[in-house]
């Protein structure tokens, strides 16, 4: 694998008053190219400082960093032409319309005119956004815009795409449409980088995701190798009333269930592949005076692998 | 999978600047409508009251010598005070608004030069914009007043001092640009611009505040004054000033510790 982002121990800390926070402590990663690279985390886990330094704008506290093999604090001009990047907010240039946004874009990376109008038409088709080329910005719907900031971080070809919680704040259906493109963006060659606090996102985008917890990595591997590692097969999701922790205590007490806890009022158990079948746990939940209301099963997510790593949900 | 060839043009940091600066130009033409409008209506009240409706009504104004050479006197000033203005309006109020909330700085930050030159960008897009608002105050000196003005260019003058002037305008936006938050702009306006207005040598010549020492050399830490004063040197006669030596020392002196200072806190405003 031929990395394109390499960071040793790589750390932030801002200083607060009278105490400090590590944002980011000691990461090392390594990012192949044509990969998407997921940092799965909740909110504060340090994945967009994590972003921010490999992107020129947050100054690392201490360690290292490269992008396209260029030291991002030492030649951070140079390695600005090898990144894309979108952020969190709508960054858009306000006071021009849509085609615009991508040509002027072209043009600060040192695109012709003319080049930069052919591949700003070329990129405003692929993303569906041709009947919106003289669109004031501002008119844009919250996907179009999303989908308008994803085509002007690639418009000067960089090594790498940074997607800062790209689909946060979408509708669905403009999530989906989002995904698409990502996806269609890969299908190139494009690597691509992306925070998310979303597990389904990581589980369905990403080759490898890096589940990160206090600037800390927690976690390295593709989406399955992660949900094999926590040694489960299925979650099961009871929703019933009635002393629900008396229940869990029961339920996981079976040979076969490996773990399970009460969320938000539903009793999630963690099955083994030796777990009990589900007409077993609803009986023996009967049994024990609860009223079953509904059951689910589900695979292994990226969220247990957080749950079992931290002990708490991913987005709290 | 396929991997498509990547021929990237070989960005330079100079033409990405220059990009930045079209960009705000572009950006200008379309709202030129709106940039006079922010320009023509100050100065031209302005003129319109002291070196017009003044002389028209007899009220008296610009002592021992009269309206015609107040009128003469004010033209300097009003270009000074319009440079200044279009520093503020031009790069301090797009900067707060940008830095407080659209944010769309953080990606021209992205564009492929140092950060300190996106600010200086934004300095050099300010002091044309300055340039051109000086342009529009010389057929409102030459029209509207109601006595004679009297012009006299000095050209070597005027084109140093006029866009010396203009650059400190701009680099002075930049230091207020990045150290104000959106809810204070009022007071960039009720604490700096107006103090600097009224105390900058607008509306009168600085040799005659002799009769007042302590003022005399209160406004010296003024840099309106020494831009009303360099353009009084530029365009007229007879009217008495501060030595050019001084006007091109002080502006010299003030734009580069502008610069400095705006590039710092831009600096410190996009980076953590």
């Amino acid at each position: 694998m031929e990395a394109v982002i390499e960071t040793e121990t790589l750390t932030k800390v801002f200083a607060g008053r009278g105490s400090e926070v590590r944002a980011v402590d000691g990461l090392d990663l390594e990012v192949g190219r044509g990969e998407i690279f997921g940092l799965l985390g909740p909110n504060g886990a340090g994945k967009t400082t994590t972003v921010g330094m490999l992107t020129t704008r947050v100054i690392p506290t201490s360690g290292r960093a490269r992008v396209g093999g260029i030291d991002v604090v030492a030649d951070p001009t140079a390695a600005k032409r090898v990144i894309g990047v979108v952020s969190q907010t709508n960054t858009l240039d306000r006071a021009l319309d849509v085609t615009e946004n991508l040509v002027f874009h072209a043009r600060y990376f040192g695109y012709s005119a003319r080049e930069a109008k052919r591949r700003a038409d070329e990129l405003l088709e692929r993303f569906r956004l041709t009947d919106r080329a003289r669109a004031e910005v501002v008119a844009l719907s919250g996907g179009m815009a999303q989908r308008l900031m994803v085509a002007r971080a690639i418009m000067h070809d960089p090594d790498v795409l940074f997607l800062d919680e790209p689909t946060s704040g979408l509708d669905p259906q403009s999530r989906l449409a989002l995904w698409d493109v990502i996806g269609e963006l890969h299908d190139r060659g494009q690597t691509i980088v992306l925070t998310t606090h979303y597990m389904e996102e990581a589980d369905q985008l990403c080759n490898r995701v890096a589940i990160v917890d206090h600037g800390r990595l927690l976690a390295l591997g593709s989406p399955s190798e992660l949900k094999r590692s926590v040694g489960t097969t299925s979650e099961v999701r009871i929703h019933a009333t009635g002393d629900l922790d008396a229940l869990v205590g029961e339920l996981t007490a079976l040979p076969g269930v490996a773990g399970g806890e009460v969320i938000d009022g539903t009793v999630h158990l963690y099955l083994g592949a030796d777990g009990p079948p589900l007409p077993e746990l609803i009986g023996r939940a009967d049994r024990a005076g609860a009223e079953v209301r509904d059951v689910g099963i589900r695979e292994t997510t990226l969220e247990t692998v957080f749950i079992s790593l931290t002990g708490r949900e991913l987005r709290e | 999978m396929t991997t498509e060839t990547i021929i990237r043009p070989p960005a330079s940091p100079a033409q990405a600047f220059l990009a930045l600066l079209l960009r705000d130009l572009a950006v200008l033409r379309k709202e030129i409508w709106m940039f006079v409008g922010r320009t023509v209506m100050q100065p031209f009240l302005l003129i319109f009251v002291f070196a017009y409706v003044f002389p028209k009504i007899g009220q008296s104004v610009g002592g021992a010598r009269g309206a015609s050479q107040f009128s003469t006197l004010l033209v300097g000033g009003v270009i000074a005070s319009v440079l200044v203005f279009q520093g503020i309006q031009a790069v301090a109020l797009p900067l707060v608004q940008d830095f407080g909330y659209t944010r769309e700085i953080e990606d021209r930050v992205l564009a492929p030069l140092p950060v300190w030159a996106v600010a200086l960008e934004k300095v050099a897009s300010g002091t044309v914009q300055a340039l051109l608002a000086s342009l529009v105050v010389f057929p409102l000196a030459a029209f509207v007043p109601a006595t004679p003005v009297d012009i006299d260019v000095h050209w070597p003058l005027l084109i140093t001092i006029l866009p010396l002037s203009a650059l400190m305008s701009a680099s002075l936006g930049l230091v207020i640009g990045t150290r104000f938050e959106p809810r204070s702009v009022p007071l960039i306006f009720s604490l700096l611009v107006i103090p600097m207005t009224f105390l900058g040598g607008v509306y009168y010549p600085w040799e005659n505040l002799s009769p007042l020492p302590w003022l005399k050399w209160a406004v010296l830490v003024n840099p309106l004054i020494y831009m009303s004063e360099g353009m009084r040197l530029s365009l007229t006669n007879g009217i008495p000033h501060m030595n050019a030596g001084v006007v091109y020392l002080a502006l010299i002196g003030f734009t580069t510790t502008f610069l400095i200072s705006g590039t710092r806190s831009f600096a410190t405003r996009v980076l953590t």
